[in-house]
């Protein structure tokens, strides 16, 4: 039987040639879903998308949490600007020392994170320059 | 009063060194490729540095200051903001953006959305925005020339200019790298050093109070010389002794002053008897040290609702930072993603050490240089107050080098500006992207503002810079944010979103810095324009997709593979099958 008449002129389905073990079998797997745009390789950089995006996100509420609050703060208790802390006045510290270390945690912490989310992912998709993967995708 | 006699052959070895370090540079620059983005060949620490010191601009070295002196408390703000644009950077676009393999916004553009309109109003952007940040540096030169030397205002606006045109023109970006990384490191000691001393003369006078009940007052008889004609409120009777023109009359002796206020002519040379209470430029108002170095006191010169004004600025700089051309082209330097976030994270550390200086001259110059709220002009705070605190050779020598410093930041900041306009004017507008095109387009791109910056003298620094920063976090803000992690995103909302943001933040520039004042909340919403106009902006931009959602662009998931996945996996980057 002709499989082109059974699919309704769709290509015929891929086979496979499994040349090596399990593992690279299903990394390669992922990485051409990828590359094929697949509803597999959608899930998958989706995930990745979103994962990224919330790590943001959430490290950006902390510092508009911490230093978005501080106007408010300062409007509804004035008495907060007349609070000496190690010879300060409080919003002078705050502002002018302490937001910068904030600022520098916070971006370390996300470089940190975001590596590993992409760790994540390269070890979900599989090795780079293997040449067995490469020959799957012929 | 004027700086050191040191100052000018400090500036004179900067101009030169910069000069020289691009000559160095030109003999790496050889093919197109070398040109525009040093090759990727830039380590991530050469990079940060490279960054920071194309980053400080005029506005960062002396305007920070002068407006802590000015304002207080809440322009605190502008160099958190400053800093902070670079986590929103490294939070939502560095690694992303280099994936995308974009030199420029107007390639991101494109790369993203495939439409040439939306390309040429990104080129249009990074144009006004380019320019308006070029401006206050030209100015800033000029500002400190007449300071420190008395030359004419346009003299140092030329000299940067031209300096850095030519340079820009000859080197390409392989030569700015190393100026600028320079510039950051002597940067950092120009204003580090000095304020080391600063501190021991503060600390020699019981650390005086800087937030007392009193308006700030001359604490010696001082000399003050006026050189630019100004209104001043006088707000308690005084009586200086005034050499040249006020009020409509020749003057030469004492003169008893009632509070209100008075005209003062160019050239007049005024001495304070000591203890006399600062007369204050009009329009600026003669805080208490207790408002000044209160929060929400004076609203960074937007008393009438300064939670606004102050949310308002946190926003536009927040964001704004990320759509800055010059910080854009610097990341294409960076071999990967991952080598663009540690880069952002050293400039986070660069710039955080570096802001805390500007504070304490502000702080400082309310104490030792009272004398610059006659004129307003308390940009120069930063170059006049070593001088005036310590005075003798150890004071002419600091005030030479952070003169050097200031010098170094009009530079390289120009430098970077020049860049990323004339990239973008010689592939898009004057040619195709030749070497020879580049040259043109640099030379177009540094005469514009410059013949604009030799007109106009009346403009605050930080002010103008402030604007830049919002018409970016109005444009490219949202375009970068949802471009790269909203897949919806169409041309025509990415289109529409653009032309509305910057139509109103641009406007609102225009009004505020060619139109009168105005008070309340027109006022307030012309100036700190960015708390309405970014998210008008954003929400064009979403609404406009939603509504065109038939022109998704078809090959997003490879998009958004190529935006996101490690390079190393190669995903999406091999030939289209």
């Amino acid at each position: 039987m002709d499989p082109l008449a059974a699919d309704g002129g769709r290509p015929p389905r891929r086979v496979r040639v499994d040349l090596a073990g399990r593992a690279v079998r299903r990394a390669s797997y992922s990485r051409q879903e990828l590359e094929e745009q697949t509803q597999v390789g959608e899930v998958l950089i989706r995930g990745l998308v979103r994962a990224q995006l919330a790590l943001a996100l959430s490290l950006a509420g902390v510092v508009v949490l911490l230093l978005g609050s501080l106007p408010i703060a300062f409007a509804l208790f004035p008495a907060l600007g007349d609070v000496y802390v190690l010879g300060l006045r409080l919003p002078w510290l705050l502002l002018g020392v302490l937001a910068y270390p904030l600022l520098y945690v916070v971006g370390r912490l996300h470089v940190r994170q975001a590596e590993r989310i992409e760790d994540d992912f390269s070890k979900a998709v599989g090795p780079t320059q293997d040449p067995i993967t490469d020959m799957s995708r012929t | 009063m004027s700086g050191s006699p040191y100052a000018l052959p400090a500036i004179v070895v900067v101009t030169v060194v910069t000069i020289g370090i691009g000559a160095y540079g030109l003999r790496f620059s050889r093919t197109t490729s070398d040109f525009l983005v040093a090759s990727r060949s830039v380590s991530p620490g050469w990079n940060a540095s490279a960054i920071s010191g194309e980053y400080l601009s005029a506005a960062s070295f002396l305007g920070v200051a002068g407006l802590v002196m000015k304002y207080g408390a809440d322009v605190l703000w502008y160099p958190v903001g400053f800093a902070a644009g670079y986590l929103a950077l490294l939070l939502f676009v560095a690694a992303p953006l280099r994936r995308s393999g974009a030199f420029t916004l107007p390639d991101f553009a494109e790369a993203r959305l495939g439409s040439r309109a939306l390309r040429r109003w990104s080129v249009f952007f990074v144009v006004v925005i380019g320019w308006l940040y070029l401006l206050p540096q030209l100015q800033g030169a000029g500002l400190t020339l007449r300071t420190l030397t008395g030359a004419p205002y346009w003299v140092g606006a030329v000299v940067v200019g031209v300096v850095v045109t030519v340079n820009v023109a000859n080197g390409g970006m392989r030569s700015i790298t190393f100026v600028q990384a320079f510039q950051y490191w002597l940067k950092l000691t120009a204003i580090a050093v000095p304020a080391f001393f600063l501190l021991i003369v503060w600390q020699s006078g019981g650390f005086a109070d800087l937030s007392g009940a009193q308006a700030p007052a001359f604490d010696e008889q001082t000399e003050v010389r006026v050189d630019t004609a100004v209104t001043v409120v006088v707000q308690e009777p005084s009586t200086p002794s005034v050499d040249g023109s006020a009020d409509g009359a020749e003057l030469d002796g004492p003169v008893r002053w009632a509070a209100g206020e008075h005209q003062i002519e160019a050239g007049t040379v005024l001495v304070f008897p000591e203890g006399a209470a600062v007369p204050h430029v009009s329009g600026l108002p003669a805080l208490s040290g207790q408002t000044w170095a209160a929060p929400l006191g004076s609203g960074g010169g937007n008393p009438d609702h300064p939670l606004f004004a102050t949310y308002s600025l946190i926003l536009a700089t927040f964001l704004g930072t990320m759509g800055l051309p010059h910080v854009l082209v610097r990341f294409y330097t960076n071999p990967d993603g991952r080598a663009a976030r540690r880069t952002t994270l050293i400039v986070l550390a660069l710039l955080g050490v570096f802001y805390l200086f500007p504070t304490l001259y502000g702080a400082l110059g309310r104490l030792y240089t009272p004398q610059l709220l006659i004129t307003g002009q308390t940009d120069a705070v930063v170059l006049l107050l070593p001088g005036a605190a310590l005075g003798g050779l150890l004071g002419q020598l600091l005030g030479a080098l952070v003169a050097a410093g200031a010098f170094a930041a009009f530079l390289s900041t120009a430098s970077g500006l020049l860049v990323s306009v004339s990239g973008v004017l010689s592939t898009d507008v004057l040619g195709r992207g030749t070497v020879r095109d580049f040259r043109r387009a640099a030379t177009v791109a540094g005469l514009v503002p410059l013949v604009i910056a030799a007109q106009i003298d009346r403009l605050d620094v930080s002010q103008v810079v402030g604007l830049a920063f919002a018409v970016a976090a109005s444009t490219f803000c949202p375009l970068l944010v949802l471009g790269i992690w909203w897949r919806r995103l169409t041309d025509i909302g990415a289109l529409s979103g653009v032309l509305a943001g910057g139509a109103l933040s641009l406007s609102a520039v225009l009004v505020t810095v060619f139109g009168g004042a105005l008070d309340g909340w027109p006022g307030v919403l012309l100036a700190q324009p960015a708390a309405w106009t970014v998210p008008v902006a954003f929400a064009v931009m979403v609404v406009v997709s939603r509504a065109t959602a038939s022109r998704l662009p078809p090959d997003i998931g490879r998009t958004m593979l190529i935006l996101h996945a490690p390079e190393s996996l190669g995903l999406g980057r091999g030939t289209p099958s």
